[in-house]
């Protein structure tokens, strides 16, 4: 170890420093550097796959134990929003992988207009979003002393009656996940905004966007939880 | 840096294609909804989300052709854990009813 850094390693990483000033000292070269930044991301998205793992194996249990409940407030949600959504996190999805090929190729404009236009597609998702809750808030699906479930699940003109206790169970679900998950949008719009403002004043080169790649892997991870949110808040319960 | 070490990106046209495949995905599992399958709804919903998340992990998550193995690892690991928490946990309470 003391040999190689004495003789050939010295070379090599002073080499290197000249030419990319963002390479730290304790890295053998800038590949190097941007894969352990990589694994340290994926370190604590994996923290995140299993904090939202938790509320999705809670969901599932409750929705296996009261299913009646769960479908009739599962078919309070609108599929049409909640599709509209999907499509707006898939598109600044796409924007973003386009942000760090932007940001790869040194495009300093092109990578702060991908990163401007993720960050509105956040706030669209967030804004119908908001439509949605102001909704649950009229009709009193929200839990709380003030809750209120006398819809009865319609299955071919016959009604079956629904215990709102249970109900109230599902918006507690539905709440405390897309909840989490736009919190999540938040800060991900912080940090896309930021990211933006560094990137318009250049602070971002060919050789070091490591900032960009991490937040735009958090970015996907959000992106991904809603894709599993989607289907098992919106759409699964529609028959039976 | 020379330029082009090993890098995982791919062309624009491939993520555009990505991307359309993904909302081609969200529309057939909402249309997939209003369908009666019976007990295949969520089957169906959940196998094309498991589709649409490994895709985004693999193409725009860049850990397919990730030049360090290690990350492929930690990816892995975590869906597998999560995979045990949720199998298990619906292991006993889909059989309790049994007796």
């Amino acid at each position: 170890m003391q040999d190689s850094q004495a003789t050939n390693g010295s070379a090599t990483l002073t080499a290197y420093d000249h030419e990319n000033p963002a390479l730290r000292h304790h890295f053998a070269d800038a590949q190097q550097q941007k894969n352990a930044a990589s694994l340290g991301m994926w370190l604590f998205l994996v923290t995140e796959i299993m904090f939202f793992g938790g509320m999705f194996c809670a969901y599932l249990i409750y929705r296996l134990a009261h299913f009646n409940a769960f479908a009739a407030g599962s078919q309070q949600l609108s599929i049409k929003l909640g599709a509209f959504n999907t499509a707006v996190l898939i598109v600044s999805s796409v924007t973003v992988v386009l942000a760090v090929k932007a940001a790869e190729a040194g495009k300093r404009k092109l990578l702060t207009g991908y990163l401007v236009v993720t960050v509105l597609l956040g706030m669209t998702f967030l804004v119908v979003k908001g439509f949605e809750y102001a909704e649950k808030f009229e009709k009193h699906h929200v839990p709380g002393p003030t809750f209120n479930f006398t819809d009865k699940f319609d299955d071919n003109g016959q009604q079956i009656p629904v215990n709102p206790k249970e109900a109230e169970l599902f918006f507690s679900l539905y709440f405390a996940m897309t909840g989490m998950h736009a919190l999540h949008m938040i800060i991900g719009c912080g940090l896309f905004s930021t990211l933006a403002v560094l990137a318009w004043k250049g602070h971002y080169t060919p050789g070091y966007f490591t900032p960009i790649e991490n937040a735009g892997l958090y970015w996907h991870l959000v992106d991904i939880i809603w894709i599993y949110l989607f289907p098992l808040l919106y759409l699964i319960s529609r028959h039976s | 840096m020379s330029g082009h070490e090993e890098h995982s990106t791919h062309s624009q046209g491939f993520y555009l294609l990505i991307g359309a495949v993904l909302l081609i995905l969200t529309a057939t599992t909402v249309a997939a909804a209003f369908v009666n399958l019976g007990p295949f709804n969520p089957v169906v919903a959940l196998l094309i989300a498991t589709i649409k998340a490994t895709l985004v992990v693999l193409f725009f998550m860049h850990v397919k052709g990730a030049s360090e193995k290690l990350t492929g690892a930690v990816v892995v690991s975590g869906f597998f854990f999560l995979a045990i928490l949720i199998s298990l946990s619906l292991a006993d309470y889909m059989t309790r009813a049994w007796r």
